[in-house]
């Protein structure tokens, strides 16, 4: 668990441009039963940027992401973060299906707490830590309530919560909001935009739905078919913190447009 | 209205007890089955108060059944629980011997009774292992069940955040709780089942099968319904209990 000291701050303002990469990815590859999905794929990603990973179908979105957070064995390649592979950074993940990933014999607040039993913490410092993350969002929902008495956007709060108590390096989600009615996604995205404003966590979100893909990003990764390659990385620069009157900002529209000529070229191929 | 409903459902099922009392009554009056094998309920409650309380042979034979159940039961569950979790987390070993579980599960239990008989001897002993091997295997089969079907993105999701193998093991298991008393109740129904069959068929001194029979034998029928009764109520206090043990303790199952 040894961070680099850069790390550590990590309200830290969004850094330039030309700083060495958080991420990198090299030469990685993975096959399932025969089909080549990535093959020699390289990136990089920036610290504290917020990045949406879109593209066609079956192209492995959640597979790259998953790839990345060492939930899937690579069949080649290396990722580093900063150096260090994922076994040596504290991370968050957040699954799609909040259902299944929270623990229902827990509370929420002991869900919250639960990453904090794994990093040597007394019982009174994971309370401080609990209790800091509910503050630092402002998070009102009763979380001495079980999962399963809470509606689906507040369960996906509390997963969302639950990775952000180790203070991580790095946020991954799958589709978080993918299972949310209209009305809780449009609540929710502005939540993930309040405390990735809050943090500048470097920040990778798998979406199905191109318009918040581009909403909640600093940069819009837009992948081919597989063998999956990057077909765009798109910058929004538009300025946060955003809104439902981002959705007709000029510039917001461009970069959607573009991404959107994007994705067409690539599913027509 | 709301008040209503309460009243409702928390009443609604025992409004049947009555209508049972009054069509019982109905049919001795009316003489519809010979009065000598169905006397009426009050010469049934009388067999059954004074079984139970007046140092009647009912109370000591209820107590029997009940502790021989307990003990088969917690048998099944100190054996069942340790070998349903191996075999859920090894599949193979789980595979290999499927069809050998599956086989003696199918198996009436009944058809074993000489055989225990044989090696138990007729004291208690065969009749306690016997209900604890019915027992035994459903719960075997359920926990098995259970931890194969923890569901894979919550122990995902506590492997992503550090949990070593123990704590993934603890996931798993609570995971599998729920159906852990599935298997739980209906082990103990059948332990019930074949506890109250042993005590009838397989020579003893005492318990509610044996009751149920003797009292038979001897043409007493209100006091065979007392004994009846006795063991009706001894299945339903069982499955009462568990049912709060599992709302108490398991109270996610379901959601």
């Amino acid at each position: 668990m040894a961070l680099p000291a850069s790390s550590m701050n990590i309200a830290a303002p969004l850094p330039a441009r030309s700083q060495r990469p958080h991420v990198t990815i090299q030469g990685l590859c993975k096959r399932f039963d025969g089909n080549t999905i990535y093959d020699d794929f390289n990136l990089e990603l920036r610290r504290g940027e917020f990045i949406s990973i879109f593209g066609p179908n079956g192209c492995g979105k959640s597979t790259l992401l998953n790839l990345i957070a060492g939930l899937l064995p690579r069949d080649g390649g290396s990722v580093l973060f900063d150096g260090a592979t994922i076994d040596e950074i504290k991370f968050g993940y957040v699954f799609q299906n909040y259902r299944d990933a929270l623990f229902p014999w827990l509370s929420a607040r002991d869900n919250i707490a639960y990453p904090l039993r794994f990093m040597g913490l007394s019982k009174i410092q994971r309370k401080e830590k609990v209790d800091a993350v509910i503050e630092r969002f402002a998070i009102r929902i009763d979380l001495n309530k079980y999962p399963y008495q809470m509606s689906g956007g507040q369960q996906q709060l509390v997963s969302i919560l639950r990775a952000l108590v180790v203070e991580p390096e790095i946020l991954f989600l799958d589709e978080p909001f993918s299972a949310l009615d209209y009305e809780m996604t449009l609540f929710m995205r502005d939540q993930m935009q309040r405390m990735f404003e809050q943090t500048r966590t470097t920040t990778l979100i798998v979406s199905h739905d191109l318009e918040e893909a581009v909403y909640l990003a600093d940069c819009v990764l837009l992948l081919t078919r597989a063998p999956t390659q990057v077909a765009d990385f798109t910058v929004v620069d538009v300025a946060r913190p955003r809104s439902f009157k981002t959705l007709g900002d000029p510039e917001f529209v461009r970069v959607k447009t573009h991404c959107l000529e994007v994705f067409t070229r690539e599913v027509r191929k | 209205m709301k008040r209503l409903t309460i009243f409702g459902t928390r009443y609604l099922r025992f409004a049947g007890l009555p209508i049972f009392l009054i069509i019982w009554q109905l049919v001795v009056w009316l003489k519809i089955v010979d009065p000598v094998l169905l006397p009426g309920p009050g010469p049934t409650f009388v067999a059954l108060w004074h079984g139970l309380t007046t140092g009647g042979p009912l109370a000591h034979d209820f107590g029997r059944t009940v502790s021989r159940v307990l003990q088969a039961i917690l048998i099944a569950i100190v054996i069942g629980v340790p070998v349903g979790v191996l075999l859920g987390v090894s599949e193979k070993i789980y595979q290999s011997i499927e069809f050998i579980v599956d086989f003696f599960r199918s198996t009436p239990t009944s058809a074993l009774f000489p055989l225990f008989l044989l090696i138990f001897g007729v004291g208690d002993q065969a009749k306690v292992y016997i209900s604890a091997f019915a027992a035994g295997l459903v719960i075997v089969f359920n926990t098995a069940y259970g931890v194969m079907n923890a569901r894979k993105t919550r122990v995902l999701a506590a492997r992503v955040m550090g949990a070593r193998p123990f704590d993934r093991m603890v996931v798993i298991l609570l995971e599998s709780l729920p159906q852990n008393f599935i298997g739980l109740r209906s082990g103990v129904s059948l332990a019930l089942v074949i506890m109250i069959s042993a005590e009838m068929l397989i020579g003893s001194t005492d318990g509610l099968g044996l009751r149920v029979f003797e009292e038979q034998q001897r043409f007493d029928m209100p006091a065979m319904y007392a004994g009846i009764f006795t063991a009706g109520a001894l299945g339903y206090g069982f499955n009462l209990i568990l049912h709060l043990v599992e709302k108490r303790f398991v109270h996610w199952a379901g959601k």
